[in-house]
């Protein structure tokens, strides 16, 4: 394993044993044996040389060991990594950002602090899981429904911090947090707004407090600990229904995008909504791939006649109403009204689902996240349809315009890039997991035995990034492997935002221990030399 | 829940603490499954680990763990500290050394099969 940058032998087998004897010998990690359980499993780069890789891992029990830990790590200049479950695959699961750091692994906090039914809100340590609040609301058979990210053994909080999203209305996960307590770089609690006020009874109701609203910046950074965190949570619905909407033509990606934007900016739909195309997003055969290579010469037409050939129709959009029956069905009338206008429409009055649902009709279900339902259904491994399985993944989510030109051109355009990449990306749906936004989903395979496929994974990801800022699209997140090329991106006035984030870190963190790296964010003794 | 009788029960009858501790450590075995290996590997819908070893065993063995006699503790160990596919190896906060030891008493074959 990596030795902490900068750091003497001497220090850190000192700081080691600070560390034990702050949250217990054994729950210091630093045997190779031990610290390789840290390892990215879904690393691109796993094996090789520049694979990110931890030193050690410590892990505590309570805000107190945390603070003890975050003073011991000044003392003796040891880059530190925390993080929640360590279930970010995809975006570097439980190794750092920066080899050598020790991880703070948060995963022992996990206590559920309170959940209130009457005020639909949950508090809740780092290490609690989707799975252990879920099981928290059924034992105490509250009439409440979580949001759920894709995997469930993730944690709430560093999935928010990371910007996830689910299904419900309360899908943006950052967006439906209240409230934050952190422990700062120097070791100092802080908590965040009304719980900035001793004994307020508020501080998961109203984000704000007074002053700056600060909870942002412990998100995608390296600012704090995040040590507890609020989150709204959704009152049991009477119905929850998911439909379909279904557009034959080429053309029609524009009304039906102006259409459903302009739904989901009035709050008729208000909640996750997805768009695929039976037609581009495959399967693909030899036509298929001559269109798409012409890009904007191929037109319409011959798109339409290529579908036609082939009895597909051209686009299917995926919405999901929550509430009352009454008023779900008066939304989805009026979707129905304002989609009629487009010629040969189709739609699709799907599933209906009554609450309150028995245990096992929550097991049986398929459309387990719309419910609020964690599970791992994500992670499909090898079945009689798909031999060919990766060991893991790293997502590529695109942020594109809410237009039809924005799904129509990033569908061909990145489309054609990862067909011509040999590298076996997975080309998913758009989805809306946070509000006014479309992102379309891309994902791309690493291997734990085949440097090869990680190889054109990595020139994949990377052509794929760039030539999404060409057409002015960026994407939200992304794994630890690539943060400094992503935040490159993002350089408008010289960087400023880049800059600006250099200067809190030398403010907030001056010893530049915690996170080192994490989304382009360098203490200035790194800077420019990562 | 299935019902498992381990080796040291059966072996050393009159030795009670055994006894109970190795009940004790199967029912913390069940606790630790149901929390950390159900998700993927019971069956019903969206059981991605049991849908693959179907495919990888095709009849030969069952597919859902709980199902099989033929685990034996250093096997369970070897891939919950190792993962393999697309399952990663589990850490020590999430699944202790003692945890896995119960894990592994739970899934093993039972002395009477």
């Amino acid at each position: 394993m990596a030795n902490p940058p900068g750091v003497s032998q001497q220090d850190f087998s000192a700081a080691l044993q600070a560390f034990a004897d702050a949250v217990g010998e054994e729950w210091v990690f630093s045997s190779d044996e031990d610290v390789a359980l840290y390892r990215d499993a879904h690393s691109p780069f796993w094996g090789e040389e520049n694979e990110l890789v931890a030193s050690a891992a410590v892990a505590p029990d309570n805000v107190e060991e945390v603070q003890q830990v975050m003073r011991i790590a000044n003392r003796y200049q040891i880059p530190m990594f925390p993080f929640s479950t360590g279930r970010n695959l995809g975006y570097g699961g439980s190794a750092p950002a920066l080899s050598g750091s020790v991880v703070l692994d948060l995963k022992r906090m996990n206590r559920v602090v309170e959940v209130s039914e009457r005020n639909a809100y949950a508090l809740v340590e780092p290490g609690v899981s989707y799975f252990d609040l879920y099981r928290y609301i059924q034992d105490h058979d509250l009439k409440l429904m979580m949001d759920v990210p894709g995997p469930g053994w993730g944690s709430p909080i560093g999935n928010a911090l990371d910007h996830g999203g689910g299904m419900t209305p309360y899908r943006d996960h950052f967006q439906a947090h209240c409230g934050m307590e952190v422990v700062l770089a120097n070791g100092e609690l802080l908590r965040t707004g009304m719980g900035a006020m001793p004994g307020a009874e508020t501080w998961q109701q109203f984000k704000y407090g007074i002053g700056p609203d600060l909870d942002g910046i412990f998100s995608q950074s390296n600012y704090g600990v995040v040590t507890k965190m609020g989150f709204w949570l959704l009152p049991e619905p009477e119905v929850v229904r998911t439909v379909s909407v279904i557009a034959p033509r080429h053309d029609d990606a524009g009304p039906l995008m102006e259409i459903l934007s302009n739904l989901s900016y009035s709050g008729v739909i208000d909640s996750y909504f997805s768009i695929r195309s039976p037609v581009l997003h495959g399967p693909r055969n030899a036509e298929f791939d001559a269109l798409r290579a012409r890009g904007s010469a191929a037109t319409a037409a011959e798109w339409d006649r290529h579908a036609a050939s082939r009895n597909l129709k051209f686009w299917q959009a995926s919405l999901t109403f929550y509430g009352p029956e009454e008023l779900v069905d008066a939304r989805w009338r009026h979707v129905r009204e304002r989609y009629s206008a487009i010629p040969d429409i189709e739609f699709d009055d799907g599933a209906t689902y009554r609450f309150p649902m028995t245990a096992e009709e929550r097991e049986q279900t398929a459309e387990k996240g719309a419910l609020g339902i964690p599970s791992l259904d994500t992670f499909t491994g090898r079945s009689a349809q798909n031999q060919d399985v990766a060991d893991g993944h790293i997502g590529f989510f695109v942020v594109v315009p809410m237009t039809g030109e924005g799904v129509l051109d990033s569908l061909k355009v990145l489309g054609h890039e990862f067909a011509q990449s040999n590298a076996g990306v997975t080309l998913g749906t758009f989805g809306s997991f946070h509000l006014r936004t479309i992102m379309l989903v891309c994902m791309l395979r690493t291997s734990r035995t085949d440097p090869e496929q990680n190889r054109l994974t990595r020139i994949a990801y990377e052509r794929a990034v760039n030539l999404a800022a060409e057409h002015n699209w960026g994407t939200y997140r992304t794994h630890n492997g690539f943060m400094d090329f992503v935040l490159s991106k993002y350089s408008f006035n010289d960087n400023a935002l880049s800059r600006f984030h250099a200067t809190l870190k030398d403010a907030v963190d001056p010893n530049g221990i915690l996170s080192a790296g994490r989304y382009g964010i360098w203490p200035k003794s790194m800077r420019g030399s990562a | 829940m299935r019902t498992r009788v381990t080796l040291c029960s059966l072996a050393v009858a009159g030795l009670a603490v055994c006894q109970v501790s190795a009940q004790e450590s199967v029912e913390r075995g069940q606790q630790v499954f149901d929390v950390w290996c159900a998700p993927c590997h019971t069956t019903g819908p969206g059981n991605s680990g049991t849908v693959a070893l179907e495919v990888r065993y095709q009849g030969t063995k069952p597919a859902a763990l709980e199902a099989r006699t033929d685990l034996s503790p250093d096997l369970t160990e070897l891939f919950v500290r190792n993962g393999i596919s697309i399952m990663p190896p589990f850490r020590k906060t999430e699944i202790s050394d003692a945890d896995l030891e119960a894990l592994a008493a739970y899934l093993a074959p039972s002395a009477d099969q």
